[in-house]
């Protein structure tokens, strides 16, 4: 047959019309085309005027249609009718189910408004929920930080007033090396594989540190297999080196971080180790120029590193001192860490040097001049090279708050953050724990609350302790156990509302929080909290309420469901007042807005919680009068004012001309709408960098609404909060920790990073369990949505238990085979597969792959129900009990960040069974199962 | 018996980096996003919700593990759609000419409805490129967006594969390999662009551009000087301090 060539139609028209709005396939939260044909979802791409993922668009992103059309989608308020966790319900209207709702919710708030608890999940507008439990009166309210990466956020806050993720970003454009510390892929997803994109394209190197060489690791220049738990130290170790041969940045610390300020040194004082402070508080420094003590902020004041001040026969260091003392000392040699963290000392050493050659053999400058705090004028801005970025894997141990404080201290010696090439902070960051509000539980029947939940504490007299002592919250945040929970401790909230520890709830309130299942640690155990009941046959939590857009797992385990709109279908504001979508050189927010109709009797739950609002006559949502502020989420997102002239939205303000602080807007969605979904305002280019200092940075985050009043402060190396809770342990002030955790106290909360082995490694014979378990997410999938969806789940389907050459061969393991792996906790089956490129005493598996039998429309054999598994089945939200009658949560002794990754096993070869172990029965579907074809084409 | 063309006037193709790409598969469901809505029949999907879920896609990413022979095994990803060949087996098998490839730019494409559904041309692809659609009983295979690259319908900046307008690593690039002075030829050039298995003959347009070098820490030699210490105890540090601050 000769050549021959039909003719085609190469410029088919594309779609009648194209929406924009933000997707929600996962936290990263990108801008999106929907293309429309005949007003259905025909085709997503990303949105290129962006500023989050500029133009791209992940694997998730892509897959939205196929969640707009999941059959998993719940179509109606559900009432149960079974007993719990069987998954019989029946379909009630909306008004009935928001009846029953305020027939248990009345009670409560006229009674005792704290025992209802409200905990929100993957909540992306915690701004408004917390308003709505703020104004209910209840103070059980977080989101799920707690389980996530508390560690990291507050670590990151309370050393630098930000953190990574959202807070902040490596400086792509100018970044010469960047290391990268166990990244969890759905966050920040896209800007890191552009940014990775971008440095590859120049060359640049990249480090990554992770026990598993997968995904960006597998395109890391070099790879740090790490022992799960050890990256403190590795990191201390990298700081002992780099002390030790002088290679930090002098001049940059004593400007813009605390390590001149000195401390008292007075061991028979109150104050022993808090800043010495002047009559106004401020913390002292001596003046290098004058040799004298002077507040560290006055013009012209060139703190000294060095110099100590002796009074009254006492000597006064700065800390720097304790640094180097700390530091420097044996203990933090690449010899002597080298074993623990797997990592050999000549390696550890290479890195470090590498380190310091970046940061100040290529140093750069920028011909940008600027002004900082203490009124010092710079021609130029001097950049250190350097940038790491850090998420869960570092933070999901129980040293996790030490360790991410310690990759901090290691930014900020080599003068890399806030700086040309080094980490930028993203507005409304930086920001420092001043700023921010404390804890807040004041509780009155028939009142709001007295402040917002959530906080950073400053010392023991912000705990949220009842006047006899016992934990306030139902999560046992800001309590001794855990002083600067920030997050809340979502994981704690059914285990203590059950044990009635410390005190028993009426009503258990959760949105899209899978806590009968890959949301919680202890998985089995939890069910069995949630379908317990008492002595008069009652369940042990009263009622629960869950509200999700989909046939999850926890919804067999609620008694009344409240079905949300998947995301094509919803008002949403990602707003600056919450997790925003900002950059480091422009303040951005975004919407989502219903580019689609809902075709169920379906409703987004920020508009049935203002529903609920206004039938509660909550104040903050109805006048005096009682009447409603607000129809719904898109009249709140635009008319309701946080402060005067500032609102969820900061874009299309006023006259529609102005951002940050303004009227309110009518027009203001109209005019998201126009503009792409989102709104950007730039930070100028004399403000870009050095913010924390820098005065013109300062006074555009004024005008922009961020603060009200300029705000620089020095970086937190000594953190004082901390120390003034082991002052507490150590018996001054008259709060006093209980005897049982002084020791807990005074060790873990030391004022400089220290390294402490995971705390499960205490509680475990070592010998025993010598394997470390993790999860990871696939960059494909978030949490557990994706299995429904049924592009996603062709590409991450399964989800063998990968297992390292040294534990494979020593088990004799073949392909197809299965192991025992079993805790101290408990034992599971599940399917084996070799990986090399993997620490040699780890095993991992994907996270949330695993699904229960009848959940999520999938058919009762499909592999995520019989071959996926969870990790979670082996780990407790408690330590294994000490004997002295106490329930030690399984977390982080600082925050209370949940230890995921504190897990140790041991493995063996077993028979293959016909489905992984545990097993459990099938949920009856709310919604049925998905047809047997797909043929998804919208166009003609 | 299907004839290929002689010459094609431009070779248009994609250059694929293999030193960047992360393994996030955004270009496959992009792909397959994209090419369900538009060219030829959607690509269905079986038992999507089921035991075995088995759909159409035009474009997979493989990850292998290569043990080398000293240091650390190695993770690659490896995206593999058609290679758009200039001695496509997969035409010249056909015994319909439903594959063909095109003159002016060197796509190969299926004309679905002079394909029978044989699979004669999947058979003769060394690479597995190409994947019959279970629902519609046609070949499917990657068109390199014919109906994107030329679509005046679009802006000219997304005149480009929907894989490499999402590709968030920038892994993937476009163009025209019979300019020398296109960003696919530079990029070949400089980076070693390879041909997939070569010894198939089958002249691939596609080039993959190779993982650079890894874990050269590793290889430092461990004499080799590190930091130079400046101190051995706490207290020269402080000395050293007060020199260093002199300075600044």
């Amino acid at each position: 047959m000769t050549h021959h060539q039909p003719k085609i139609e190469t410029s088919p028209k594309v779609s009648d019309e194209i929406r924009q709005t933000t997707c929600y396939m996962c936290a990263c939260r990108c801008g999106i085309n929907v293309h429309m044909k005949d007003g259905k979802v025909a085709y997503i791409e990303g949105n290129r005027d962006h500023p989050v993922n500029k133009g791209v668009l992940c694997a998730k992103g892509s897959a939205g249609i196929m969640q707009v059309n999941a059959p998993s989608r719940l179509r109606a308020p559900l009432k149960r009718v079974g007993p719990r966790g069987s998954g019989e319900f029946e379909e009630i209207s909306l008004d009935e189910a928001l009846d029953i709702a305020t027939g248990w919710l009345g009670p409560i708030r006229h009674e005792n408004p704290e025992k209802l608890a409200f905990f929100t999940g993957r909540d992306q507008s915690q701004s408004f929920t917390s308003f709505w439990a703020q104004n209910f009166g209840t103070q059980n309210y977080a989101a799920h930080g707690g389980f996530c990466s508390v560690n990291m956020a507050a670590g990151g806050i309370y050393t630098m007033g930000g953190s990574f993720w959202e807070f902040g970003q490596p400086d792509w454009d100018h970044t010469k090396l960047f290391m990268l510390f166990g990244v969890a892929e759905d966050h920040d997803s896209n800007p890191i594989k552009m940014g990775l994109g971008k440095i590859k394209a120049r060359g640049a190197r990249v480090i990554g540190v992770n026990p598993i060489r997968s995904g960006y690791n597998a395109v890391a220049d070099d790879w740090v297999g790490i022992t799960p738990g050890t990256d403190g130290l590795f990191i201390l170790s990298l700081v002992h080196e780099l002390m030790k041969a002088g290679k930090i940045d002098l001049d940059y610390l004593a400007r813009y971080t605390n390590a001149p300020v000195l401390l008292n040194g007075d061991e028979s004082s109150p104050e022993f180790g808090l800043f010495l402070r002047n009559k106004d508080g401020k913390p002292q420094v001596i003046d290098r120029k004058t040799g004298k003590l002077t507040a560290f902020d006055k013009p012209g004041v060139r703190p000294d590193l060095h110099a100590t001040y002796r009074h009254d026969g006492i000597t006064h260091r700065p800390v720097m001192h304790l640094m180097a003392e700390r530091y420097l000392d044996a203990q933090y040699a690449p010899e002597a860490v080298s074993e623990r963290c797997g990592i050999k000392p000549g390696k550890i050493r290479a890195i470090a040097s590498e380190l310091a050659r970046v940061a100040f053999d290529e140093a750069i400058e920028l011909d940008i001049a600027w002004i900082d705090f203490r009124g010092e004028k710079h021609k130029k801005m001097i950049g250190r090279p350097v940038s790491f970025h850090s998420m869960r894997g570092v933070s999901a141990h129980s040293n996790g708050f030490q360790t991410c404080r310690a990759l901090h201290i290691l930014q900020i010696i080599l003068g890399s953050v806030e700086v040309p090439g080094g980490f930028r902070f993203k507005p409304p960051y930086p920001k420092p724990v001043e700023a921010h509000p404390k804890p807040h539980f004041g509780v009155n029947p028939d009142s709001a609350l007295n402040g917002p939940h959530l906080g950073f504490v400053r010392g023991p007299d912000d705990l949220a302790l009842k006047d006899d002592g016992s934990p306030a919250r139902i999560d046992k945040a800001f309590t001794w156990e855990n002083p600067m929970s920030s997050h809340g401790l979502m994981h704690m909230v059914i285990s203590n509302a059950h044990a009635g520890d410390p005190y028993k709830i009426d009503t258990l309130f959760m949105y899209m929080a899978n806590m009968s299942w890959n949301s919680s640690m202890n998985t089995g155990g939890v069910m069995e909290m949630l379908t317990d009941k008492d002595e008069n046959g009652d369940y042990v939590i009263p009622h629960i309420i869950y509200s999700d857009a989909y046939s999850s797992e926890m919804v067999a385990y609620a008694d009344l469901i409240l079905p949300d709109t998947t995301y094509l279908e919803r008002h949403d504001c990602i707003s600056l007042l919450d997790r925003p979508i900002c950059e480091a050189d422009g303040a951005a927010d975004a919407i989502r807005w219903p580019v689609i109709e809902p075709d169920r009797d379906v409703r987004g739950f920020q508009s049935v919680l203002i529903d609920l609002a206004n039938r509660l006559n909550l104040p903050g949502f109805t006048d005096e009068d009682g009447k409603a502020k607000w129809a719904d989420y898109a009249d709140y997102i635009v008319n309701h004012e946080r402060r005067p002239g500032i609102g969820p939205l900061a874009g299309f303000r006023g006259d529609g001309t102005e951002f940050g602080r303004g009227e309110v807007n009518p027009d203001q969605l109209e005019r998201y709408i126009e503009n792409g979904g989102f709104a950007v305002h730039h930070i100028p280019e004399n403000a870009s960098y050095y913010k924390p200092w820098n005065t013109a940075y300062q006074e555009w985050a004024v005008k922009t609404g961020i603060y009200d009043s300029p705000q620089p402060y020095l970086f937190q190396l000594y953190s004082e909060p901390m120390r003034r809770f082991q002052l507490a342990a150590e018996g001054h002030g008259d709060r006093q920790p209980p005897d049982h955790l002084r020791d807990q106290i005074k060790t873990t909360m030391d004022p400089l990073p220290i390294w402490y082995a995971p705390l499960e490694d205490a509680q475990v014979d070592l010998d025993e369990y010598p394997v470390h378990a993790l999860t990871q997410r696939p960059m494909a999938m978030y949490h557990s949505w994706g299995t429904q969806n049924a592009w996603l789940r062709q590409l991450h389907g399964r989800n063998p238990l990968y297992v390292p050459t040294k534990i494979w061969e020593a088990n004799g393991f073949t392909d197809g085979d299965w192991a025992k792996v079993s805790s101290i906790h408990g034992t599971i089956t599940v399917p084996v597969a070799h990986m090399a490129a993997l620490n040699e005493n780890t095993i991992w598996t994907w996270n949330a792959i695993g699904k229960r039998k009848g959940t999520w429309a999938l058919s009762e054999d499909a592999p995520e129900a019989s071959k996926g598994f969870l990790l979670n089945h082996l780990i407790h939200e408690l330590l294994p009990p000490k004997g002295d009658g106490m329930r030690w949560s399984n977390s982080d002794p600082i925050t209370g960040q949940a230890a995921w990754f504190d897990l140790r096993v041991k493995i063996e070869r077993t028979n293959a069974p016909d489905e992984c172990q545990p097993a459990f029965d099938r949920i009856k579907s709310p919604v049925g199962q998905g047809p047997d074809e797909l043929k998804w084409k919208v166009g003609k | 018996m299907t004839m290929l063309p002689e010459t094609t006037t431009r070779k248009l193709g994609l250059v694929i980096d293999l030193d960047t790409c992360v393994g996030c598969h955004a270009c496959v469901i992009s792909c397959k996003g994209w090419n369900t809505e538009n060219y030829g029949a959607p690509l269905s999907d079986q038992d999507p919700y089921g035991a075995n879920p088995s759909g159409t896609f035009l474009n997979r990413v493989h990850s292998y593990e290569v043990q080398p022979e000293v240091g650390a095994a190695q993770l690659v990803h490896f995206p593999k759609s058609c290679l758009h060949c200039e001695d496509a087996p997969c035409v010249t098998v056909c015994p319909t000419g439903a594959s063909y490839k095109r003159a002016e730019d060197g796509i190969v494409l299926v004309n679905e409805s002079d394909c029978i559904g044989c699979g004669l041309c999947a058979w003769a692809c060394p690479y597995g490129a190409r994947e019959m659609d279970a629902a519609e009983g046609v070949m499917k295979k990657c068109t390199l967006c014919v109906d994107r690259i030329y679509n005046e319908n679009l802006p000219e900046i997304d005149r480009v594969p929907a894989c490499v307008r999402t590709c968030p690593a920038g892994a993937r690039h476009f163009g025209d390999f019979n300019d020398p002075e296109s960003h696919v030829s530079q990029l070949t050039a400089e980076r070693g662009g390879m041909d997939l298995m070569p010894e198939q003959g089958t002249n691939p347009v596609n080039k993959y551009l190779p993982p650079r070098p890894k874990d050269e820490i590793d290889q430092i030699d461990i004499l080799a000087p590190f930091l130079e210490p400046v101190v051995q105890e706490p207290k020269g540090f402080l000395g050293w301090l007060d020199k260093a601050l002199e300075k600044i």
